[in-house]
């Protein structure tokens, strides 16, 4: 479904502050798959995504989405494809807008929008519906601003959004790294059973190691700007963290120093 | 004040919130700072006396005004947009060209509309007087063009346009191409003010190139007061603040300049809006200070 072949990206060349963020990133993952990325800071996790979805432009290699090449493609025109949630709550919905009017501007992603009424009767039961199967009581204030909403309350949404139309790959950027541990796991298990309910494709990069294996059927860990460990299936089954960690020391020969992804 | 300068303020609080609707648009629905807004005022003027005072039909003189003004808006867009100019800087930049672009339309500074035909002359009945049909017949376009502008934020482009100044990002990330939104917003908010331009120049029975001056404070003076009045995120209750915001502020501004004993004249409008502005941002930290202290939420 998504190909990523040999992404090359370099922030500020030429400069002392030059950054290879990308060298020669190459990632596959075939329709129905939910992977997990992980790694620890700078290993351009989100620079991938970035430039998965079309926000980061890449100096070299080819990106292909469904079969064609987006390569070359704006953000918008790719959102045909690809649905987002970003790690800052706040980022994901509009808060100016009602909670109905950010439903309805993603339940038109993608698509041509023109001088119909943005949010019909018939879309506001619709809304109703699945709003209700996030158990939070959002279905009985469509017309709030969503701004008012707690940031888990919006990535709940986000989450929703992001499922509103048919996609051909889920990006999901941290998405709970800013909440509290408890409604983290709640948005963690509405990830699963959406994804499941609607067979996403997804590729979820995490900060945590033990979300990466909890959730998914394939991590993919990422370190200097390339795959450097990619499991799956019955190895990845009786893994833990530690046997992560120990298979990260193996493939690089050194230790992982960051505490973050070591702790969380 | 005299029956007559109260139809006067009225008339003007009218045409005015025209262009407050068109800062209402740049300002707080696109977050764009638009200065162009002082050149395209005097743009709809300009082709309007230019067209009338050559014979063209009010009506269609007007709508090409209007037209021009959109062109304008579109430009200060496209500067932003397309060559990356820092919007505000853009504006500024379309601002300074309109005003040799107005010379060139007219040709001279002043461009006088005394016997020709104008939209108010036009549709004003022969029962009722000038001042008082003019009102009226502003009222009418002013109320059209609230209803019309509603009508379009509440359809799917007029939401992605929205989308597009509250949260960019987010707005792209679903589809929608804000660089376009950006230029189509513009061109929305620049022909309403150059339609007020040209309905102004109509009213006061000339265009002049400094009937700009001023313009963008003006507006957003009367978008500040009417958000002062009646604060709501709603655009259909903000499109309504807005109106009702330049009307009062043409009230204040008569009211000011007709006490004799204050000692203002008309040379002192642009100081008096001025001090307006100041005191209508003003007011609220006031209040904010004076409010006994809650718990943060």
């Amino acid at each position: 479904m998504l190909s990523a072949q040999n992404l090359q990206l370099t922030f500020n060349p030429d400069t002392p502050i030059e950054t290879r963020a990308l060298r020669g990133m190459s990632l596959d993952i075939p329709e129905g798959q939910f992977v997990t990325v992980i790694g620890s800071n700078g290993a351009g996790k989100s620079t991938f995504l970035n430039a998965v979805s079309g926000d980061q432009e890449i100096d070299a290699g080819t990106i292909i989405i469904d079969g064609r090449d987006v390569t070359k493609q704006t953000v918008w025109k790719r959102a045909k494809l690809v649905a987002r949630v970003f790690q800052d709550p706040m980022a994901g919905t509009c808060e100016d807008l009602t909670i109905e009017e950010n439903l309805a501007l993603a339940s038109n992603r993608g698509q041509r929008r023109g001088l119909k009424a943005a949010v019909q009767k018939a879309m506001r039961d619709e809304f109703k519906a699945r709003l209700e199967t996030l158990g939070l009581g959002l279905e009985n204030r469509l017309t709030d601003r969503i701004g008012l909403l707690s940031g888990g309350q919006r990535q709940a949404v986000s989450l929703l959004m992001a499922a509103m139309r048919p996609s051909r790959i889920l990006l999901l950027d941290e998405h709970t790294a800013a909440l509290d541990p408890r409604t983290a796991d709640f948005v963690l298990k509405l990830t699963a059973r959406i994804v499941e309910e609607n067979r996403l494709t997804t590729m979820m990069v995490t900060h945590s190691m033990r979300q990466a294996l909890d959730v998914g059927d394939r991590t993919v860990m990422l370190h200097q700007g390339q795959v450097v460990l990619d499991v799956s299936g019955d190895e990845r089954k009786g893994m833990d963290v530690t046997d992560l960690l120990h298979m990260f020391e193996k493939v690089r020969g050194e230790k992982i120093s960051d505490d973050a992804l070591l702790l969380s | 004040m005299s029956e007559y300068s109260i139809y006067g303020a009225l008339e003007l609080g009218l045409i005015f919130a025209l262009v407050a609707l068109g800062v209402l648009i740049s300002f707080r629905v696109l977050r764009f700072p638009d200065l162009t807004v002082d050149g395209s005022f005097p743009l709809g003027g300009a082709c309007a006396a230019v067209l009338i005072s050559n014979g063209v039909d009010p009506f269609t003189a007007t709508i090409v005004a209007t037209g021009a003004g959109a062109i304008a808006g579109m430009i200060t867009g496209l500067l932003n947009v397309k060559l990356k100019i820092m919007d505000l800087l853009a504006s500024i930049l379309m601002m300074i060209a309109l005003y040799s672009i107005n010379l060139r339309i007219m040709g001279r500074p002043n461009v006088p509309l005394i016997s020709e035909p104008t939209v108010f002359s036009i549709l004003q009945p022969a029962s009722i007087p000038d001042f008082k049909a003019k009102v009226l017949i502003m009222l009418v376009i002013v109320v059209l063009v609230k209803l019309a502008l509603d009508w379009f934020f509440s359809t799917e482009k007029g939401l992605a346009m929205r989308a597009t100044g509250s949260n960019p990002r987010m707005a792209r990330s679903q589809g929608v191409a804000t660089g376009a939104m950006v230029l189509l917003g513009m061109a929305i908010s620049n022909a309403l003010v150059a339609m007020a331009g040209a309905l102004y120049a109509q009213s006061n029975g000339n265009a002049d190139i400094s009937m700009g001056i001023g313009t963008i404070v003006i507006g957003l003076a009367a978008v500040i007061v009417g958000e002062s009045i009646l604060p709501s995120r709603r655009l259909v209750v903000a499109t309504l603040a807005v109106i009702i915001g330049a009307v009062l502020y043409r009230f204040f501004i008569a009211m000011a300049l007709n006490a004799d004993f204050i000692g203002l004249g008309a040379q002192d409008l642009n100081l008096v809006t001025a001090i307006l502005v100041t005191v209508a941002l003003v007011i609220p930290i006031i209040k904010r200070k004076l409010k006994p202290k809650k718990n943060r939420v």
